[in-house]
């Protein structure tokens, strides 16, 4: 009964909100697929961060620094939202240190070249950019109104990403070569950000039906592949697919095998940077909470005086 | 080992004579804490000409099952609208 | 070069370094809310610095701003040696920049009636965001000092290291002088007084005991600086070093 009007709710496009009631799995699948992604804009910072003070002008410098924070502060929607479903940030982030919370996996990948801050900035945020505008639609309003303020934030970090790459790209060939490296290397992580191949995603199913998600992972990954290889060819960079062509039957474009193998390994905590990722993290936390016990412990003692 | 932080509802005011708007929360130990982060937060962009941060304890919010008790009498009181009334043809500026 | 020039670029070079050394917290705050704070005042700073550097390049007219800040030496840098100190914990990090946000208000504030135009809009708006880092830094400073007995060791164990290092911001050589001389400088010996206020104000409120002048460290306006310093421009300055054609 509260099952199906909740379903009609959904049908009929209209959001659901905290206190609505909500079956258990949509609460559990919310919270997964939220905290995942306020985890992943964390984590986010870091293969970013390890250029910030090697930015090349001041201009870069501060460009990358904004985006980078910019980053923490979607996190912070993200965990903000994901809150309203009585679950506390402590306790995601608690998950996220024991290893029960993941965050994606193209954060695994370290930064090698000032060229890998263009290469995220276009493809990773590119990426995630064409899902957060299809998930504005998501069915749950408070992750709905975080995606807006998300989309309407991000806009910039592809361009500035963009403009690294095609700097990098027309300068010298040293810097030329910088670039198509790094389109070597993130190209293919970046495309498999949008998760496993249809066929191959079991959850993909009630996230549907529920509005959750409003795209499938290959609708999504089509659409960014289709956007991404004229820009590709704009700056003079080759995508590293030899299978890329363009399809005129499908409207598409055909790209070649993605390596499952390795994303799942990468996923399973066999990247190359998960541990330190995860050490950086539990690190800062830790070296933190002298910081926010003294908070705490200041607040009280003032409230005593005031009382 | 959960520390639960203090959460505070922040609204922003976008310009003067606007509403304040519900936009997130933050958390923080203290009041003026409480108000900086929300200032580091929401107005990265230039967004915002006050900021208010309320204790999201101390929020009372109507529940969704007594939805129906608390709205709906008020769907067939159309006399509140203006809409509701008919004005004789010609009449103007009411 | 002038003396203009030259007042101008130590400025924008403590501007850089101390956004330089607050930008590495980026992704290490005690708190996420407390790392965009950090982020924002770096952001600030490096506003500050591109401002400066700006002119001191227009001054200069051979160097562009990107030149005066990726391409000198350290002896070369002359920010006050405050600036470049580690960033340690947090607790250092907030000592130190409550120090230096609290002679940055009194010196803007002062820059901001200088006869020349550009220095005084220079520094009109950096007053604006400095009073805001004051006010971070103080209350954190109060907090730090009076919430846990680990805090105030943490806080009053960086107030003594960096108390060395407060000396030299109120010196003045024949720059400063002639700067002053002519309306265009700010009279750093007068800060003094009004630094001192401050500072005891909140040291009292957070209650932390203010260090016995001792040796007090001197030279940045030389060009000498801690050793800290060369560290930090080695991986600031490197991508310019190793590609010197290359535009970015
Ligand atoms: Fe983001
Ligand atoms: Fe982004």
């Amino acid at each position: 009964m509260l099952e199906e009007s909740f379903q009609e709710q959904i049908d009929a496009e209209r959001k659901i909100e905290p206190k609505d009631w909500m079956p258990d799995d949509y609460r559990k699948h919310l919270i997964r697929q939220m905290s995942q992604h306020a985890h992943s804009e964390v984590i986010g910072m870091q293969p970013e961060g390890n250029w910030i003070t090697r930015a090349p002008s001041l201009r870069a410098k501060m460009i990358l620094l904004a985006k980078v924070q910019d980053e923490a502060g979607h996190g912070l929607y993200l965990y903000s939202a994901t809150e309203t479903l009585g679950i506390s940030r402590e306790e995601l982030v608690q998950q996220l240190h024991e290893e029960k919370a993941k965050y994606s996996s193209i954060f695994n990948y370290p930064t090698l070249s000032w060229a890998d801050m263009g290469a995220i900035g276009w493809l990773v945020d590119g990426a995630a950019i064409v899902n957060q505008v299809s998930l504005q639609r998501t069915s749950y309003g408070p992750y709905s109104r975080a995606m807006v303020k998300i989309c309407k934030e991000e806009s910039f970090h592809q361009r500035q990403g963009y403009e690294i790459m095609a700097e990098m790209a027309k300068g010298t060939a040293e810097q030329k070569e910088m670039a198509q490296d790094a389109l070597n290397r993130f190209w293919w992580p970046s495309i498999m950000m949008f998760g496993p191949q249809d066929s191959d995603s079991p959850r993909t199913g009630n996230a549907m039906k529920w509005k959750i998600k409003r795209q499938t992972n290959d609708e999504l990954r089509q659409s960014f592949i289709d956007k991404t290889v004229g820009q590709a060819e704009v700056i003079g960079l080759t995508i590293p697919d030899p299978d890329l062509k363009w399809n005129e039957d499908r409207g598409h474009y055909d790209f070649g095998e993605m390596n499952w193998e390795e994303f799942w390994s990468v996923v399973n905590g066999n990247g190359p940077c998960n541990k330190q990722r995860l050490a950086h993290h539990k690190k800062a936390h830790d070296d933190g909470e002298w910081v926010r016990n003294a908070a705490k412990e200041y607040a009280r003692k003032q409230e005593l005086l005031l009382n | 080992m959960a520390e639960n932080e203090t959460v505070w509802e922040v609204f922003i005011q976008s310009k003067n004579g606007l509403a304040h708007k519900h936009v997130g929360n933050v958390h923080a130990a203290d009041k003026v804490m409480a108000l900086e982060n929300a200032r580091e937060l929401y107005t990265r962009r230039n967004e915002g000409s006050c900021i208010w941060v309320v204790k999201a304890s101390e929020i009372v919010s109507s529940e969704t099952e007594d939805s129906e008790a608390f709205f709906d009498p008020s769907n067939d009181k159309m006399y509140r609208h203006p809409t509701f009334y008919n004005m004789p043809e010609g009449s103007k500026h009411i | 070069m002038s003396n203009l020039f030259k007042y101008t670029l130590r400025i924008a070079d403590s501007s850089l370094v101390l956004g330089q050394r607050m930008s590495e917290w980026c992704s290490k705050g005690p708190t996420l809310e407390e790392d965009i704070a950090l982020s924002n005042i770096a952001l600030d700073l490096f506003g500050q610095a591109n401002g400066f550097y700006e002119y001191a390049a227009e001054l200069d007219g051979s160097r562009s701003k990107d030149d005066l800040a990726f391409k000198r030496n350290e002896r070369e840098f002359f920010n006050h040696q405050l600036s470049e100190q580690e960033n340690g914990n947090f607790g250092t990090t907030t000592v130190r920049n409550f120090l230096h946000d609290a002679f940055n208000f009194l010196f803007y504030t002062e820059l901001a009636s200088s006869k020349d135009e550009i220095l005084a809009a220079l520094a009109a708006k950096s007053l604006k965001e400095v009073k805001y880092h004051l006010r971070h830094s103080s209350n954190w400073l109060i907090r730090l000092g009076d919430g846990t007995n680990e805090s105030n060791l943490k806080v009053q164990e960086a107030l003594d290291f960096l108390w060395q290092y407060t000396g030299e911001l109120f010196e003045m050589d024949e720059v400063d002088n002639d700067m002053l001389d002519n309306g265009l400088g700010v009279d750093n010996i007068q800060l003094k007084i009004k630094w001192d206020e401050l500072i005891n104000n909140t040291l009292k409120k957070a209650k932390l005991k203010r260090p016995i002048d001792g040796y007090m460290a001197t030279g940045s306006r030389k060009g000498i600086h801690t050793e800290y310093l060369g560290f930090l421009l080695a991986e600031m300055q490197f991508l310019p070093r190793a590609y010197p054609d290359a535009k970015w």
